[in-house]
């Protein structure tokens, strides 16, 4: 399209042996608003970067206008970027730094020489043309007379200005903006957002915004795109991530949810909590969902008229709303209301259909690249797990040396067989006795599912990390380091070479 | 048992009595002694005699200009290694400067005797006298440039250079603008630790320029043998044009950037 001003196809990145970006694409409008949205480690600041020019894709494109970046220095890029620490130079003071990328410019003037002929010359811009260049750019950001000042003498707030003074200056098509606020204080912050969103209203300039504060994007943006693992979750508008989150991640991420594991057991009949909901979105019958409800969606009424029972467990006043934490049978649902309640009273709660939004689970079970060893143990995801071998040939058992016995009496040694491994959600245990499981590895997530909470851990480190998913009823941390524990018969194995051979 | 209590002022006492004894005193006695004669008596003839000396005035140029070349090769050999190995990522960039700074930890002379039989061996021993001083100098005092200005330039934030490159600045750009004059505080503490030693060590001078090139720090040793009176005066010379250096290169700036970067 055109009207397109970046262009990401397909780009990927990798530092040494770790993945940070996977296979990324998507584009960005001239003129807009542009927010990466993501945890630390999502990958945001390295697509910024790439855009930049300070890092280069491994492989992919990005195109700049139809024509491709991706190999260009930063120098060459019509993009400017306001660095999260600023990055202002210290030994200049607020008028040098901001002239800093004019006396790098070089201009194509034209001139007509004696016999009226015109030609054309690369010039540096004159001392006046910048002066005056700079004295705009201080009476955008609110700083005129701070010329002379030396950057350690600004305060934070002030250091900001001249940050993004210094890149609007080059009149750039793009303004990068890495987590720009970050170090200043929540009620510079506010002003400062409002301020930037103004800016952009006046410049006109696409603005590529960096941040992991939901809050900051969802004001500021027109589009944001919400990454996770080095993967876009979702892109879209404020309203539509808020309203229409694409999965649990982005459901858990971008505001206060309600995340429940449901059932559809009907056209646009979706079961949970044992209750039966009317609702918008349709799903195969039968078929297992996350259903996301916002805790403003969630109404209180009189018991006998709600679909859902349950008792105040807790109220919090939050300024504008109270949060109110229910318990409905096992599961606990928190619903913001702006009126109170009172703990212990008895409630009833009513959800409407537009209110309840389902997706597709992203994790149904665990499956790993195994490698069965000498114990009959079998190898994955960097750890080593007891498991039951003589479910690879049914009627089969073990000898006493070990060997396996299939059920027409002939013998094999499973050493080195590669087998597919399956493990169930509700089949993992974890543990932070470090040698109580078979692997151990970081919680990288943790999602709280009304009656329990959905964890992730990821193990090993970079290439060669493998992800256990699983539900539990214990809370952890995240980042916790942890062992992970599989009960020998949960492990369901399955041979590869078979697979192939019932496809041939 | 009560402990003893050591106020701040009880505790300056021994360094008092340090400085008095072993800075102050020693520098009125220099003093005293440069502006007396052999009888004691208060006179200028030493300094008199000192200026209108040509061989003086033209050892003091020669250490001066020793010097100057001394430091000038320091800097040049000294600042892209410390630029590269302050920018670069290799993990065992230690070892590398260490290899550079190693030398120092090896007895002074034993080193400049390697030189002199390296040069001697080579057959330049007493040939390029000058040149064997200057290169013993440099060899002797590289580590003093490498060391303040790896410092000073490992502190620079590198996304000064990446804003740099961003505004639209090339290489050199960021070299001239950005590299160099934020490593000046390292370039200073540099130029002021080879300067001074290399118009004073005549060790070097001595051994490598086969006793025939005469440095300042040579005179005053000849002189306390003589005429300790002449001797205080050369040495009170050269102090002022330690003085005057320094001053020149910023070094008595109270500027934290600029004492940060001293070893």
């Amino acid at each position: 399209m055109a009207d397109n001003i970046i262009e990401l196809q397909d780009v990927t990145k990798y530092f040494g042996d770790n993945l940070v970006i996977d296979h990324m694409s998507f584009s960005i409008r001239k003129g807009e608003f542009m927010t990466f949205l993501g945890p630390s480690g999502c990958g945001k600041t390295t697509t910024l970067r790439m855009i930049a020019g300070f890092d280069l894709p491994t492989s992919g494109k990005i195109l700049l206008d139809g024509k491709d970046i991706s190999l260009l220095p930063p120098n060459k890029r019509p993009v400017n970027t306001v660095f999260q620490r600023y990055a202002l130079f210290p030994h200049l003071n607020v008028y040098e730094n901001i002239a800093f990328g004019l006396k790098c410019k070089r201009v194509m003037n034209t001139y007509r020489n004696e016999h009226g002929e015109e030609y054309t010359k690369k010039e540096k811009l004159t001392k006046k043309e910048i002066e005056s260049k700079v004295k705009k750019a201080l009476a955008l950001v609110d700083l005129e007379g701070f010329e002379k000042r030396s950057i350690s003498t600004l305060s934070g707030g002030q250091q900001q200005r001249v940050a993004i003074a210094r890149a609007i200056v080059n009149e750039p098509e793009i303004l990068l903006l890495d987590e720009p606020l970050g170090a200043l204080d929540l009620k510079m912050r506010k002003e400062m957002q409002i301020e930037l969103k103004k800016m952009h209203d006046r410049l006109g300039i696409t603005f590529i915004y960096v941040t992991h504060d939901q809050e900051e994007a969802l004001t500021m943006s027109d589009t944001i795109v919400i990454m996770a693992d080095g993967v876009v979750q979702q892109i879209g508008t404020p309203t539509d991530i808020y309203n229409e989150p694409s999965n649990t991640f982005v459901a858990d991420f971008i505001g206060e949810s309600n995340i429940m594991n449901g059932t559809v057991v009907g056209k646009h009949k979706v079961k949970f909590c044992g209750k039966i909901f009317d609702c918008v979105d349709n799903f195969e019958e039968g078929e297992p969902v996350d259903v996301v409800v916002r805790p403003e969606d969630i109404k209180m009424c009189k018991p006998e008229d709600g679909t859902l029972h349950g008792e105040v467990i807790s109220v919090v006043f939050k300024g504008i709303h109270y949060e109110i934490t229910v318990q409905v049978g096992k599961f606990e649902l928190v619903i913001q209301s702006t009126e109170s309640r009172k703990v212990g009273e008895a409630i009833g709660l009513t959800v409407a259909p537009d209110g309840i939004h389902l997706m597709k689970p992203r994790y149904t079970s665990n499956v790993f690249d195994g490698v069965i060893n000498k114990a009959n143990n079998v190898e994955f995801a960097g750890g080593e797990f007891e498991c039951d071998v003589t479910q690879l040939y049914p009627g089969s058992h073990l000898d006493e040396e070990g060997y396996l016995i299939t059920a027409a009496g002939e013998k094999l040694d499973l050493t080195d067989t590669e087998v597919r491994v399956e493990v169930g959600l509700n089949d993992i245990e974890i543990s932070d006795d470090e040698d109580a499981g078979g692997t151990t590895g970081h919680i990288i997530s943790i999602i709280y599912k009304g009656d329990h909470y959905r964890v992730i851990v990821r193990t090993g480190d970079s290439d060669e990390d493998e992800d256990f998913v699983f539900a539990t009823e214990d809370l952890w941390n995240e980042n916790d380091y942890v062992s992970v524990i599989i009960p020998k018969e949960k492990i369901r194995l399955a041979l590869k070479h078979k697979e192939k051979e019932d496809k041939a | 048992m009560k402990l003893p209590r050591f106020s701040r002022k009880t505790l300056c006492i021994p360094y008092a009595v340090f400085l008095i004894f072993f800075v102050i005193i020693p520098m009125l006695v220099i003093l005293v002694y440069a502006f007396t004669d052999r009888s004691m008596h208060f006179s200028f003839g030493n300094f008199v005699k000192f200026f209108s000396d040509p061989t003086k005035l033209s050892t003091i140029a020669y250490s001066i200009v020793i010097a100057l070349i001394t430091t000038a090769a320091c800097l040049l050999i000294a600042y892209p290694v410390a630029y590269i190995l302050a920018r670069s990522k290799m993990k065992k960039k230690y070892v590398v400067l260490m290899l550079f700074v190693l030398p120092m930890w090896i007895n002074f002379v034993l080193r400049v005797n390697a030189i002199r039989e390296l040069f001697n061996w080579i057959g330049l021993l007493g040939e390029t006298n000058y040149f064997n001083t200057v290169f013993g100098m440099v060899y002797d005092f590289l580590p003093f440039m490498i060391l303040p200005l790896y410092t000073t330039l490992m502190k620079i934030d590198p996304a000064l250079y990446e804003a740099s490159a961003d505004l639209g600045g090339n290489g050199f750009t960021a070299f001239t603008r950005v590299t160099l004059p934020l490593s000046l505080p390292g370039v200073m503490s540099g130029v002021t630790m080879v300067f001074l030693p290399s118009m004073t060590n005549y060790v070097v001078s001595d051994m490598l320029g086969n006793s025939m090139v005469t440095i300042i720090g040579k005179f005053i040793y000849e002189y306390f043998g003589t005429d300790w009176h002449m001797g205080s005066m050369v040495a009170l010379i050269l102090l002022i044009v330690v003085f005057v250096s320094t001053w020149l290169t910023g070094g008595f700036s109270s500027e934290e950037n600029v004492r940060g970067a001293n070893l």
